[in-house]
């Protein structure tokens, strides 16, 4: 019990709650939550291209601060994910 | 508002990937005082994504614990944005660092080059290393349907590593020719430890269908992907699947270099047999002075470390293992160059820039990056160009070489604390 609890993180993208391995970035948590990540300047719907930190369009507003890059973040207990509606 | 916080060390590596971990724990062992700075949350650079924790080649494991067990100083988190004379800013997410430096290791690595074709910006076509370095960051990937195509060895370790994982891997689609991939094959087991290598990738990847002469031409789905169009030896094929992992090779992170001055030929860092750039105490290591993988990363790593800390004697006695595998970066260029068939893949109405949504019809017509930046608003969103430079570099054959802090996208308040002023720089 306590091995499976310290082995998960739960964090909430868009206001649902989403258990993630611990040491996930926010990119997994978004995905895992059947999300997208940010919307393009023409509204569409956009994903973790490079997974590296270097394309930018993983980004998502991670407890109220915008444009954070999802793959770069690790998720922390109780994070507060905002991603494309 | 952040703060600065300032740093003075002996030795700076600016990046945590096997050349950056070899040049510190070289520079360590030679005396100095050395900072590693890296932008991920954790050691390992992409190659060994997911530090210590995760599954990696056998040596990885023996670098980390050196890496941990040194006097190196390791700064993850951290994204350099700007340097100035003797010194580099970096921003972490609570202040921006001003790290000062004797001598500076550029050890930025590469990433995969994309190329655009219609429907590459559908939710979960993804990077070839991309779709890797999200499964390394706890991606569930078994039962996926994933295809991998591009180019480069980089596909099969891809396929591999998937496989590994319990994803179903469709197909590996690598767009050279059976011809040329197998004489780099062939002329690769002629280097140390090469052989087992191959011969360990093959059981890895027994099963997947391999093809040569192979590329994407589409990706289709309504909210994300769900099947992709290839071109298999002059057939299209429909392939219903659940990630597309594609990359054509790998292109050197230049902007850090190029920001501090370091001279670049072709498409390369210059250095010399220490690692030496054009700059004065700046020094370059791995993926930058020609794409060779992770020997040649590491030897050069280790003889940048070492001269960096003014220990020459050390680093001249791994010019011969450098030597040896440097020969990997003319056969890897040659055997997996582009065939100009891709250059037709995207389509009128096909975005180029993903940041800024710039469709194929509105740059066609430019005859270089900077009036396409000027008219399309190319290249100007927060990648910078990391990603549409160059594929227009392909595509058009533009030249994509300025650099400007900040170097990457940061935020007001660090721009504010920054101490080189943008309009210094400018020419």
């Amino acid at each position: 019990m306590r091995d499976s609890a310290a082995r998960e993180v739960t964090v909430r993208v868009n206001g649902r709650p989403v258990s993630v391995p611990a040491g996930a970035s926010v990119a997994v948590a978004v995905l895992l939550a059947g999300r997208t990540c940010r919307t393009s300047v023409t509204g569409e719907a956009r994903a973790p291209l490079c997974g590296m930190g270097t394309c930018f369009e993983c980004r998502v507003t991670i407890n109220g601060e915008a444009q954070r890059r999802s793959c770069q973040t690790l998720c922390q207990p109780d994070m507060e994910i905002s991603a494309h509606e | 508002m952040s703060d600065t916080r300032q740093f003075a060390f002996g030795v700076v590596v600016i990046g945590g990937g096997p050349a950056g971990i070899a040049a510190a724990i070289a520079a360590a062992e030679s005396g100095a005082r050395v900072a590693l700075l890296d932008d991920n949350p954790r050691p390992g650079g992409q190659i060994w994504r997911g530090g210590p924790g995760a599954v990696h080649r056998a040596d990885a494991g023996s670098w980390f614990e050196r890496l941990e067990r040194s006097a190196v100083t390791k700064i993850y988190g951290a994204r350099v944005f700007s340097a100035g004379d003797g010194f580099v800013e970096a921003e972490s997410d609570e202040a921006v660092l001003r790290v000062n430096y004797r001598s500076l290791v550029l050890a930025t690595g590469a990433r995969e080059r994309f190329l655009p074709f219609p429907g590459w910006t559908l939710p979960n076509v993804m990077g070839a290393g991309g779709l890797q370095a999200l499964v390394k960051s706890g991606l569930p990937i078994e039962g996926k349907r994933v295809i991998v195509a591009g180019t480069g060895p980089l596909l099969l370790a891809v396929g591999a590593y998937m496989k590994e994982h319990g994803a179903k891997v469709l197909c590996i689609c690598e767009q050279t020719t059976w011809t040329k991939f197998m004489g780099f094959g062939l002329r690769m087991t002629l280097l140390p430890g090469k052989i087992r290598e191959a011969l360990q990738l093959k059981v890895q990847i027994r099963g997947i269908p391999y093809r040569t002469n192979c590329w994407p031409v589409s990706a289709t789905g309504s909210d994300r992907l769900e099947s992709v169009r290839i071109s298999d030896g002059g057939e299209i094929r429909e392939i219903e699947c659940d990630y597309l992992a594609c990359g054509f090779h790998l292109v050197p992170n230049l902007e850090l270099p190029r920001l501090i001055g370091c001279r670049v030929e072709g498409d390369f860092v210059q250095v010399d047999e220490m690692q030496r750039t054009s700059v004065a105490n700046v020094y370059c290591a791995g993926e930058p002075t020609g794409i060779g993988g992770l020997d040649l990363s590491l030897a050069e790593g280790r003889i940048a470390g070492h001269a960096a800390a003014g220990n020459e004697d050390a680093a001249r006695k791994l010019g011969p293992r450098r030597a040896s595998y440097r020969k990997v970066v003319p056969l890897m260029a040659e055997a997996f160059r582009l065939r100009s068939e891709l250059k037709r893949l995207a389509r009128a109405d096909t975005l180029v820039c993903r940041c800024e949504d710039v469709p194929f019809e509105r740059m066609k017509n430019f005859d270089s990056w900077r009036a396409a930046k000027l008219q399309t608003r190319c290249g100007m969103g927060p990648c910078q160009g990391r990603v549409c430079g160059p594929a227009t570099e392909f595509l058009f054959g533009w030249r994509v070489d300025s650099a400007r802090p900040p170097v990457f996208a940061v935020k007001c308040s660090s721009l504010a604390e920054m101490a080189v002023g943008a309009g210094e720089s400018r020419q």
